[in-house]
Parts: C-alpha cells; structure tokens; sequence
C-alpha cells in the first residue's frame, strides 16, 4: 500500500507569506524535507529563520489572515494537508499529530486541571468513557514520569513546576498516540538539569511508541543528541541538510560553519570566539541571489545574482551553496 | 604582594517576608540568598551560575543595593556600600554599572541613544558640556555603533544592537565593576559571540572587573577567572575556572556539567543523570540543601549543613568532597573536514578585510 512505502511526513518546496502593513514577506520560502518513522528531524536556525513558521505550518496553526500558504505541499503519509477538507484536518491535529510549544505556562489553560485538559483531548478524538479516559490521563503522567500522577491529575497548572509543566504538555501532545510528534523549542525555557530529563524522555517514548519528532531549536548541543538527521534554516530558506553525524563532522554551508564555530565549547577555553559578522537581511529587503551573501567572506557575484539550489554533495548531504565544496576553492 | 580586592562580599543575605497577613496563610521568607562570601579583584570576572530561582540575580541587585540587602557587608573599593546614605549611594553608583538580560524592556523607548547614555554622563558629572556629547560619541564607537545611531530610538534597532547600546550606558560613567545580568542569554548565538567578545576587549582596555550571572556554562568557561555555583540560595562551590571544568568537587557542579548538551552527536553523556526539580526557597531542604537530588547524600547530608572547606584556591560546601574525581575532559579537536572549512572562510575573511 501507499501508506506503507511514502515517508511519514514529506514537506516539499513549502512557501509560508505573512501579509503585513508594510507588504507581503514570506518568512518560509521553498523548504524541503521528509521525515521517516521512528526519527528525528532537527530544525536549526537563529530568530526569524523561519523555522517555528514551519512547524506551525505544519500543524495547520498559521493565523489566516495574515499569514497564506502560496505555494508546495506538506504531505503526511502521502496525503496532502493543504488540499485535505478542514475537518479530517483537525481530526489529525492533536490526534496522530502532536505538538509540544515552548512555553508551558501559556501554552496550558490555567481554569482547568491538568486532567481535565488531557481528558478533554481523548474525548475528542474518541474515547467516550469518562473513566477510562481518566485513567488514560493518569498513565500518561506516569509515563512523562510526573510525581505522584494519580494525585497530581487535579492539579492545576499553576501548582506545577517549569518542568513538570513540560511533562503535561508531552502528555497531552502523546494523548492519542500520535504518529508525528512536532516540538518547538521544548526544553528553552527549562533549566539544563531539567532539559537533560526532558530530552532524555522525549528520546525513550520516540523508541517505545515509534514516534517521529521533528525538533525545531536553535541549540546544536540538542541537536547533536536527539537528532538523526538535520535541517539548518537561514532567512526563511534550507541552506543544508544532512545525517546528523555528517553536519557536524563536516558542514559544509558557510552559515552552518560559521554557527559551529561560534558556539562556545563547556569543554575548550578559546581566547575569542568566532563570530558571523553582520545581521541576517530584513524580510523586507531580501536580496535576489544566496540570502548569506552579504556576510559570507567566500560571496561571487554569482552568489549575489542568483539562489543556489539544493543539492547533493555526499550521502544525504544538501548543500545550498554556489562555492561548495569550499575546501577545493583555491587560497 | 597581592592586589586588594576590588569588591568584597560578606555574609551577604537577602530573604523576602511572605503571608502573614490576615488571609495571606503562615507567614515566612523566601530564603533567596543566604551568606554568600566572595571577593573580587580589579579587573577579575567572577561567574555566578545556577538554574533559576538559586538567588544568582537576588544576589547581583543586592550588590548594588538595588534591592536592599537583609544584612550583611558589600565593599567596593573600600567604602562599603552597605552603610551608606541614599545620596552617597548615588554617588557610589557611579563606579558600578549592571547590564540586563532584556535588552528590549531596559531601555526606555522614548529617549534617543545620545538622551540614554547623556543621562548619566551629566547625573555623575563625567563630562558636560561638548565634552559630554564628544563622550557619548566615544561610547558608541567603542561597543561597535556609530555616532549617526545617536538620535535614533530603541525599537530601530536590534537585540544585538540593543545590548550595545546597554553595555555603552554601562560603560558611560566609568565604573570599576559591571554586573551583568545574564546578558548574553536572550541573543542568538552569533550575535551572542560578538557581544562576549566586546566584553573581553572592554575588559582588557577598561580594566573594570565583571560579576558575570549566567546560567550558561560554555559562556561561562568563555569569559570568567573564577566561578560560583549557587543552590538555593547559597554558595556551594567557587574555584578558578579551568578548576571547576576539570575537577568539580561538589555533586551539584558535577550535575550541572553533565547535563548540559554537547554540540558532538554521539557523545557519552551523563553518568550521573540529573534527577528531580529545585525545591522550594521557603522551605530549603534540612542540612545540606542539595541532599534530595544528590547521588552521594547520607544521613549526615540531611541533618547538618556542611562547612566550607578550603582546598588551594577552591571552596567548597559538601560532606563528601573526598568522592570527587577527575572529570573527563570532552576537549576535542574540530573534526579534519570542519578544520579544513573555517580555514577558508577565515583565510577568505583577512582578504577581503585586506
């Protein structure tokens, strides 16, 4: 069956526009990428990449107005999202697509507790018995290993920590066994002690239940633990993407370098830290040719004349740049 | 002959009163900060890490007074802040400065730059004058901006830019000690990377000295001398930086170190697995206050609070200093085909600058 041979999730040359005042701006242009069952794709990228804007995208959560899809398709298990009715739609969101946002305290309701809230979504997607579905709840804070759940289900928000807030907002995302799980941000707001626990979490319930998660976040040290494979954003565009192992051993866009390197290490003392001189372009004001140009110390005229094309430069190795690889440029 | 310290810290305490009122339940205090003891030299970076609500702000406004410290000694070049008069604080505040983490909410939107950072050059009497607006010139060029950025707005420019602007403020009256307030935390990482270096090489042309606050410790490692790590409101373990990297003597160092994500996929991580939330600050925790979380706690750890041990230039608060080992140092070299790269684009980058 189709179902069977077609990636989970296939986002193809996607194109995301916001319609503001000021005009038209499309903070994603052209992304690309699929995500197989059971793995983990990771989205990097600074502010403004575009990177939460496509898992928002994703999920069918874009404000329209302002924003429009103009262009591509998000395909799960070969079906297209953008062209499905809006109610089988829905149906998906929060059923066999979960998300898990940033920000825990705003992202539950604070009125309810935290199992009613967790009830409220098996119930929509099916589970009648009240019962059992409060029982649901309890074993889903069990398994996000909350303390005490079966107290703590008539909890209300506010009497939770950062990360135990976290953990609900996993449990409510893996209520109804989704098949895709998208995490934007999920360990930001958390201290690293409670970041390690979360990330370990997310990593075992993706090896127990077969999840796939995509990961948007800024941080390479996240990426290079729970990632298989990897997407870096730059300006609303993929400049790279590659099998975890391979970007970090061997990146090859010079933004991706540039990121790498300017990172500081918990393990090495350096006397400076290399930076990326300059700011990423204004959406209003983006250049016709490589997005990077401008601060790119390798730029051609061709660079600023024309955008590079994804393409392959190893194994699974995509590259977005007229000068890679750019250890045979000549010095 | 060593130097005399810059800032001198003692038994410094602030706890914040709750309840007590008629419907407001049992009263108590928010233990923020409790007996925290450190010293700094002229031109010294300490590093204040610790997750949140472990007192490492508290600790950092209280220095400045500004929030009143419940009781103990601050001394800044020999006066001791803590005594002293609101209008000689005034005065005093002029040789210390604090940069904050938000560089949106600490600017007020409605001066230009020049007002901002004209502000305290005359309240101080740094300049007046021509000299001033020569000054404020100055300022701008030294944290990387220009003088035609001077009769702009806050919201004209960016996050980055922004904590310039921060740093030039703080600079402006030139002041012996910055206290900056996680103030690399809110930027992204390029950005956060130059902003780390203008502040080593206004440390190195200025000379003042920096209270670093950071829960993030690649940075830390980065930019600080010494570093002190705070739970719940206390000191635990300080000690010079390449000391506490390698050899953490106390469990909750050891903890933070371990859990913090490496940008190495693959790497054996975490031997000690961090475990459990930060209690409440109302009610730490009886003898040592790390004891619920910690791997090594016995019956001691719970019923009495460990001393400070001395050991070379580190100090340490744990019942069982003796358990601690070598860590293993992840320090690698960039992987050949990464090397290889950066070495093109840097050599690319002198040309052009050329």
């Amino acid at each position: 069956m189709q179902d069977q041979q077609s990636p989970l999730l296939e986002v193809e040359d996607l194109k995301i526009e916001f319609r503001t005042e000021g005009g038209a701006f499309r903070a994603v242009d052209g992304v690309s990428f699929t995500v197989e069952r059971g793995k983990t794709l990771g989205i990097v990228g600074e502010s403004g990449c575009g990177k939460s804007v496509t898992s928002l995208g994703i999920m069918g959560l874009i404000p329209q107005p302002p924003g429009r899809y103009v262009g591509g398709s998000i395909k799960f298990e070969g079906r297209d999202l953008l062209t499905m009715p809006a109610r089988e739609r829905r149906s998906l969101r929060g059923g066999r697509m979960g998300m898990i946002f940033q920000e825990p305290m705003t992202s539950l309701n604070p009125v309810y507790t935290i199992g009613q809230q967790i009830i409220e979504s098996l119930r929509a997607h099916g589970m009648r018995d009240k019962a059992k579905a409060r029982k649901r709840a309890i074993e889903l804070l069990d398994l996000v290993r909350l303390p005490s759940p079966a107290e703590r289900v008539d909890d209300f928000p506010h009497q939770l920590s950062g990360g135990q807030r976290q953990r609900v907002m996993i449990a409510l995302a893996l209520a109804n066994e989704p098949d895709l799980l998208i995490a934007d941000e999920p360990t930001t707001a958390l201290d690293v002690t409670i970041q390690a626990q979360i990330l370990d979490l997310l990593r075992d319930l993706s090896t127990r239940t077969g999840a796939a998660i995509v990961m948007i976040t800024h941080d390479l040290g996240v990426v290079a633990e729970t990632c298989d494979d990897v997407v870096v954003m730059y300006a609303g565009r993929v400049v790279e993407r590659a099998p975890v192992a391979a970007l970090f051993s061997g990146p090859m866009h010079p933004y991706t370098l540039g990121l790498m390197a300017a990172v500081p290490r918990i393990d090495t003392r350096s006397d400076r830290l290399e930076t990326i001189p300059g700011t990423v372009p204004p959406p209003w004001a983006m250049p016709e040719g490589c997005r990077f140009a401008s601060r790119c110390p390798l730029a051609t005229d061709q660079c600023r004349a024309s955008q590079p094309p994804l393409q392959e430069m190893g194994a699974g190795h995509l590259v977005a740049c007229w000068r890679a690889p750019i250890e045979e440029i000549a010095a | 002959m060593t130097t005399p310290p810059l800032l001198e810290v003692e038994t410094l305490t602030k706890h914040f009163p709750v309840g007590g009122g008629l419907f407001r339940g049992p009263s108590g205090a928010v233990q923020a900060v409790t007996d925290v003891s450190f010293s700094l030299k002229p031109g010294e970076t300490l590093a204040i890490v610790g997750e949140s609500g472990c007192g490492k702000s508290t600790t950092g406004r209280a220095l400045l007074r500004l929030l009143e410290p419940t009781s103990g000694r601050v001394v800044l070049n020999g006066e001791e802040i803590t005594g002293l008069a609101p209008s000689q604080l005034r005065a005093a505040r002029r040789h210390m400065q604090m940069i904050f983490q938000d560089p949106f909410g600490s600017l007020n939107p409605r001066m230009t730059v020049r007002e901002t950072l004209l502000e305290p050059v005359l309240l101080h009497g740094v300049a007046s004058g021509n000299r001033a607006s020569k000054w404020v010139e100055t300022l701008l060029s030294t944290v990387g901006l220009s003088a035609h950025h001077a009769d702009r707005y806050p919201h004209e420019f960016s996050g980055g830019q922004r904590q310039r602007i921060c740093i030039a403020r703080a600079l402006s009256t030139r002041p012996k000690l910055i206290v900056c307030d996680e103030a690399v935390s809110a930027l992204d990482v390029s950005v956060q990377a130059q902003i780390v270096n203008l502040l080593q090489d206004l440390q190195r042309e200025f000379g003042m000295a920096y209270v670093f606050i950071s829960h993030d410790l690649s940075v830390v490692r980065h930019i600080s001398d010494r570093v002190a790590v705070m739970y719940l409101g206390r000191i635990v373990e300080e000690a010079p930086v390449d000391e506490i990297f390698a050899r953490p003597r106390h469990p909750y160092t050891r903890m933070l170190l371990e859990a913090a994500p490496k940008p190495e996929p693959g790497l054996a991580r975490r031997e000690g697995a961090a475990q459990g939330d930060t209690p409440s600050a109302l009610k730490p925790p009886s003898g040592c206050a790390f004891h619920p979380r910690c791997p090594l706690a016995t019956e001691v750890c719970k019923t009495t609070r460990p001393e400070e041990t001395v050991i070379g230039a580190a100090r340490v608060a744990c019942h069982h200093i003796g358990a601690a080992t070598e860590r293993v140092s992840a320090e690698r070299p960039w992987p050949p085909a990464l090397a290889a790269r950066l070495k093109v684009l840097a050599e690319a980058r002198t040309k052009t600058v050329a």
